[in-house]
């Protein structure tokens, strides 16, 4: 026993060392990105001259850590939640940074790499507080959000995830959260399909190997039995299936009057061709995982009358979104997704609770986050609870014409 | 009424998946009958028979018709030239050799088409323009119609061929006993090299019906319906062309039953069980001749 606990401690003594080499090899490694140049560089003097500024009234630096996986299958969520922050952190920079008391801070991102798993999740942010970070936007996906959340309870900083949808991603008090998460999605969907489409018999098809599709239809089935209606067909799949025929069949042989695919965009093309090649008129209803739909069906007239819960729609006609749009695509060449706009909401949310605080310090930016009002992308006059959870409105997208559009409330 | 017509509606599901794997089985079972090698690379050819049809018709614009034909040229001119380049100088190698140059060659094939086309599914809408039919309470889409149509001409036509026509006499010679065939005057590089053009052509036709039935291009769409394909001809006995049909039909249709009445996530386990049980009691296949190996 003895000797095994010795072993341990060296075998953690190594990981240690080990870890912080790596994360020394990576920071050099992606020096190259400016904004993290930039972000190291002025890491110690904000330390050494903390004091002076504040004092003198002048300007400072306000480092946000961010974790997301830009390697690994999961890459591109991690990616679009980067630039999305670091559109808002420019927008932020060049209209004078934030102002807190005397002090104005320019604000800079240090952004971690953790795949999207929980135990690179923990390096990267141990390599982000080693940095200095004051405030932690992440994680970006949810296995690896809450296995940083005891961590960043036991520190006491501030978390804001802008995509960790699972509830355990805010199970702390400095926790909070920019997106739906997907039990409140699925039931907003519910609701939205017995109150104002009016449907009663509703038909699923879901993908029962991922998380967020079996938890989204999970909640909507639950809902849609609490409001008097009945679920006539509950049909799986699994992530990468291209044939739906049979589910199409079954739900077909049923007398459900609308179908809802709580999945991603190429699932939808998937079924939404098969079942117009089969003659079906049913219409359907979806999650947010509908939004680039328009791009991979063949002909929109499948997909055409169909309405999804979104948070986020780049192809919306909004002069924010607009802009936003624009930025993003003038700087990574790249249509941003619900994930960049979720971080981009999520640095408006920091530096409203900076101003609101008139603080830096976490304890008092996380009493902060009760009292603030965001106007964001995905959102308008969005409030957070002291669970931590957004509280804003549902958006539904309708594809009309062809086209993404709001549904008109 | 509803439970018939749902079993109706699904036989067919399964029917329509089932005569694209068994065009592309017969592809397996073919090259395996004559060049005693299974051809894994045979399932990358649907891809780039979807990809052709994608830049002939969508990117070139010409005529479907000819579109068609050139998809279908392309590919058994693919299949000629991976036969000439990759496994005719290691046919007295060791079969393991064999096996892996052809996994060799179909990640070449999909890497190459990843590199011209990119990772990004491309929609690419059906070329078929054939409007369902109502039988009753039945209800058959045009792409179903098309594929049915089109896998019994094709087996038809393949049948006459292998069991009317002198090259199809030479094949079977060739795939009775090479040597043999050999001396009495049959050129084996050219059986091959037939049969690799027809295995890769009727592969191409697969790849149309596939892209007409799901509409998205990708890389690695060959992939599955490649090793589904290849468990079909063994389920039917490998080497034994009307077993391929078979065992295609028969794989199709126990899937889309499986997955409608028992469960989509066992579906594939139900299938791939199935073979287990058939190679147990039969080694051969269902219709597979079994064959002493002589020493």
């Amino acid at each position: 026993m003895k000797k095994f606990g010795k072993f341990m401690v060296s075998a953690v003594a190594a990981t240690l060392v080990v870890s912080s080499l790596t994360g020394c090899g990576s920071k050099e490694d992606e020096t190259e990105a400016p904004t993290e140049t930039s972000a190291e560089t002025d890491d110690a003097s904000v330390e050494t001259n903390e004091e002076e500024t504040t004092t003198s009234g002048e300007t400072a630096e306000f480092l946000i850590g961010g974790t997301g996986p830009l390697t690994g299958p999961n890459a591109s969520y991690g990616t679009s939640v980067k630039q999305g922050a670091e559109i808002a952190i420019q927008e932020i920079n060049n209209a004078g940074g934030v102002t807190v008391g005397d002090t104005t801070y320019t604000l800079a991102l240090a952004f971690e790499d953790d795949e999207a798993t929980e135990d690179k999740a923990i390096q990267a942010y141990n390599t982000l507080m080693d940095q200095g970070i004051q405030v932690l936007m992440g994680g970006t996906t949810s296995g690896a959000t809450i296995a940083i959340t005891d961590l960043t309870a036991e520190d006491g900083i501030l978390q804001i995830t802008p995509s960790g949808s699972a509830p355990e991603c805010i199970q702390y008090d400095n926790a909070f959260r920019i997106c739906f998460s997907d039990p409140e999605q699925g039931t907003a969907m519910a609701d939205y399909a017995v109150d104002v489409l009016g449907y009663t018999k509703v038909a699923v098809i879901y993908d029962n190997a991922s998380d967020y599709s079996a938890g989204i239809a999970e909640a909507f089935e639950e809902e849609i039995a609490a409001k008097g209606g009945e679920v006539v067909a509950s049909e799986s799949f699994t992530t990468g299936d291209t044939d739906f025929n049979t589910q199409l069949t079954k739900i077909k042989g049923t007398d459900a009057e609308v179908i809802f695919i709580p999945a991603y965009y190429q699932d939808v093309t998937y079924i939404t061709k098969q079942a117009s090649d089969m003659g079906m008129e049913l219409p359907f209803i979806g999650s947010d995982g509908w939004d680039g739909v328009l791009a991979t069906v063949s002909d929109p007239a499948t997909v055409e009358g169909a309405i999804f819960a979104s948070p986020f729609c780049a192809a919306v006609d909004d002069p924010n979104v607009v802009a936003f749009v624009e930025a993003y695509e003038a700087a990574y060449s790249a249509t941003p997704d619900q994930f960049a706009a979720d971080a981009y909401d999520a640095i408006y949310t920091i530096k409203a609770a900076m101003e609101q605080a008139g603080s830096t310090e976490s304890e008092d930016l996380i009493a902060a986050m009760t009292e603030i009002t965001v106007n964001g992308l995905t959102g308008e006059s969005i409030t957070f609870s002291a669970e931590g959870a957004p509280n804003k409105e549902i958006k539904y997208v309708e594809i009309k014409d062809g086209q993404y559009q709001y549904v008109e409330e | 009424m509803s439970l018939l017509n749902s079993i109706l509606e699904q036989l067919i599901n399964g029917l329509r998946t089932g005569s694209i794997y068994a065009l592309i089985a017969i592809g397996y079972t073919m090259v395996y009958g004559i060049a005693k090698m299974i051809n894994f690379a045979h399932g990358d050819i649907i891809m780039v028979g979807a990809y052709a049809l994608y830049v002939y018709s969508s990117i070139l614009k010409l005529p479907l018709v000819a579109a068609i034909i050139l998809t279908v040229v392309t590919c058994s001119v693919l299949g000629i030239i991976t036969e000439k380049i990759a496994y005719k100088p290691l046919r007295n190698a060791p079969s393991l050799a064999v096996l892996i140059t052809a996994i060799g060659m179909s990640f070449l094939l999909q890497n190459v088409a990843l590199l011209i086309f990119k990772a990004t599914p491309i929609p690419f809408a059906s070329v078929v323009n054939v409007s369902g039919i109502r039988l009753g309470s039945l209800y058959l889409s045009g792409t179903t119609l098309v594929t049915l149509g089109v896998t019994v001409i094709a087996m038809v036509a393949l049948t006459l061929f292998v069991n009317k026509t002198k090259a199809g006499r030479a094949m079977r010679a060739v795939s009775e006993d090479r040597g043999a065939a050999e001396l009495m005057g049959i050129s084996v590089n050219a059986t091959i090299s037939l049969t690799f053009a027809i295995g890769s052509g009727l592969a191409a036709v697969a790849g149309i019906l596939y892209i007409s039935q799901y509409e998205t291009l990708m890389p690695t769409l060959g992939a599955l319906p490649g090793i589904k394909a290849f468990v079909a001809a063994v389920l039917g006995g490998i080497g034994s062309i009307p077993g391929a049909m078979f065992g295609g039909i028969i794989l199709g249709i126990i899937e889309s039953l499986s997955k409608a009445y028992i469960s989509t996530q066992l579906s594939d386990a139900i299938v791939y069980g199935v073979l287990v049980v058939v190679l147990l009691v039969k080694p051969s296949g269902l219709l597979g001749k079994l064959k002493i190996e002589k020493v």
